[in-house]
């Protein structure tokens, strides 16, 4: 395997870009709809013209052709070929390189193994479902063993569960084969819960790079701010041990339970997306984490919603799917239930 | 002419010109240069059926989504082999429609220039049988043409399900 490296990469849309992905890392490039992400994956796979370098390990590839690079490239509709079955799909590029038959009934056999599709074998694309033609591309573009694997947005049509799950595969499948890979996504959650590392890319330019704390809690501009969603930091008065790990800390009124290890907390981290809202009062006795708001201010982006609420003293930023915003009918002025996820909230 | 993007811009203007040209329109021509025998028949069968074919062979091979031509390049496979393992596959639909429609349209045109111009075959013997007012003959011969284009038309249907049907 090898680390990938780009140096001074520029394009249409990419602007003197350099990036280091290391050795076995699995790097999450994200950025909203038409950042360039799609296009920097293209560049490293050698598919579209660039200006500057690309290395794998030390070696620039520039002037391999895309066929000759070893890439795994899992593109974002797969495109599966309709004609061949699961099989003849995965074992396509080994028979092409002429390997013997015994080698490749061989490969093929560990590939549907290892991707749990044993079953799908004689099948065609047209009778997979989702999820089970993401695991025949990944097991095609893993044929050959490739240097680097690149994923632009493999799980974009899956719907949220199947997706989830998959997620969790995949970044298995990766840790165990080591594979240097890049995966780009404008979902936060599914880069939060995959990256190694993320680098946040917009308008052609790697904005930041760095863990996924350090992107959502210290966000390097306002580009990045904006995107990822500002976290709601609160100050905190005091706070008090209620043993094991556990701290009471008052802000602003608020009382929240944070888990820490009982050093004075002198403020909490949320971030928008790790609230829920909720328009009638959430089943339970326990208050732990639970509080009445008021609806200051909707910001509609796309794709998702971003709320405005007023609790306390305290102005908390709240981010949920416009799916679920469209069935709430909330309105600015409205009451709503909010609760705080204790495993999200970051003591600093 | 489909795939190279250099040939299909050199002949496509030639074959623009000479597409809209009636294969019967071919027949003096052919007659002056290839005298009446076997040879005329079958020269006029290729004309009329090629351009056709060419035509919709060449685009089959344009339709063919270029992404699946990505996804071969990225598995490390060359542009010849990807011409034969993918792109012409995947371009075999577009091919029997061509097939397909060629199949009657060549029994159609050399029926017709057997009544007017060669002397042997079904058409000139409807010319012939049509001077002895027998009118049972012609009946057959028009069954026997029917029947023919069918029979080839249901034989490219036939490989085409046989080539396509599991993965269409």
């Amino acid at each position: 395997m090898s680390s990938i490296k780009l140096k001074n990469i520029s394009n249409y849309i990419c602007q003197n870009i350099n990036l280091e992905v290391i050795d076995r890392e699995l790097l999450v490039l994200l950025g909203a709809n038409g950042a360039g992400k799609s296009t920097l994956l293209n560049i490293i796979a050698g598919l579209i013209d660039y200006k500057g370098t690309v290395f794998f390990g030390s070696k620039p590839v520039d002037k391999l052709t895309v066929n000759k690079r070893r890439i795994g490239y899992l593109f974002q509709d797969l495109y599966l070929f309709p004609h061949l079955d699961v099989a003849s799909n995965i074992a396509y590029a080994l028979r092409i390189k002429s390997k013997m038959t015994e080698e490749i009934k061989l490969r093929v056999k560990e590939l549907l193994r290892m991707l749990k599709i044993e079953h799908l074998s004689y099948r065609y694309p047209k009778e997979l479902s989702g999820g089970e033609k993401q695991r025949v591309a990944l097991a095609r573009a893993l044929a050959l063993s490739p240097e680097v694997l690149l994923l632009d947005e493999p799980l974009s049509s899956l719907d949220v569960q199947s997706s989830k799950y998959l997620r969790t595969e995949l970044k298995q499948l990766q840790r165990k084969l080591g594979i240097t890979t890049i995966y780009v996504t404008h979902n936060l959650t599914e880069a939060e819960e995959m990256a190694d590392r993320i680098a946040i890319i917009e308008k052609g330019n790697i904005e930041q790079i760095g863990k996924a704390e350090e992107i959502f809690f210290s966000p390097k501009n306002k580009k990045v701010f904006e995107f990822i969603g500002a976290p709601n930091i609160l100050n905190c008065d005091d706070c008090h041990m209620l043993g094991r790990g556990i701290v009471e800390v008052n802000c602003g009124g608020l009382s929240v339970i944070v888990y820490d290890k009982g050093r004075r907390i002198k403020k909490i981290a949320l971030l928008p997306r790790d609230i829920y809202v909720s328009e009638i009062k959430p089943p339970g006795h326990t208050n732990v984490n639970r509080f009445k708001g008021t609806i200051t201010d909707i910001n509609i982006i796309s794709e998702i919603v971003r709320l405005r609420i007023k609790v306390g003293k305290n102005n908390l930023l709240v981010e949920l799917p416009y799916h679920i915003f469209e069935g709430m009918n909330l309105q600015i002025g409205d009451e709503v239930f909010l609760i705080l996820k204790l495993r999200k909230i970051k003591a600093l | 002419m489909g795939w190279n993007r250099v040939t299909d811009k050199a002949l496509n203007p030639i074959i623009s010109l000479i597409y809209p040209i009636p294969a019967l329109g071919w027949l003096p021509l052919l007659m002056l240069w290839l005298g009446i025998g076997e040879i005329l028949p079958i020269t006029i069968i290729f004309i009329c059926s090629f351009f056709p074919i060419l035509y919709n062979t060449a685009t089959g091979i344009k339709t063919v989504d270029k992404h699946y031509i990505q996804v071969a390049k990225s598995l490390g496979v060359s542009d010849g082999k990807i011409l034969t393992t993918v792109v012409i596959p995947l371009a075999l639909p577009n091919i029997f429609t061509g097939l397909k429609l060629e199949s009657g349209m060549a029994w159609r045109v050399i029926i017709a220039a057997e009544m007017v111009a060669i002397p042997t075959g079904i058409g000139a013997l409807m010319m012939k049988v049509e001077s002895l007012m027998r009118i049972d003959i012609i009946i057959v011969c028009l069954i026997v043409l029917s029947l023919m284009c069918f029979l080839f038309e249901r034989v490219f249907i036939f490989l085409e399900v046989k080539l396509t049907g599991r993965w269409r």
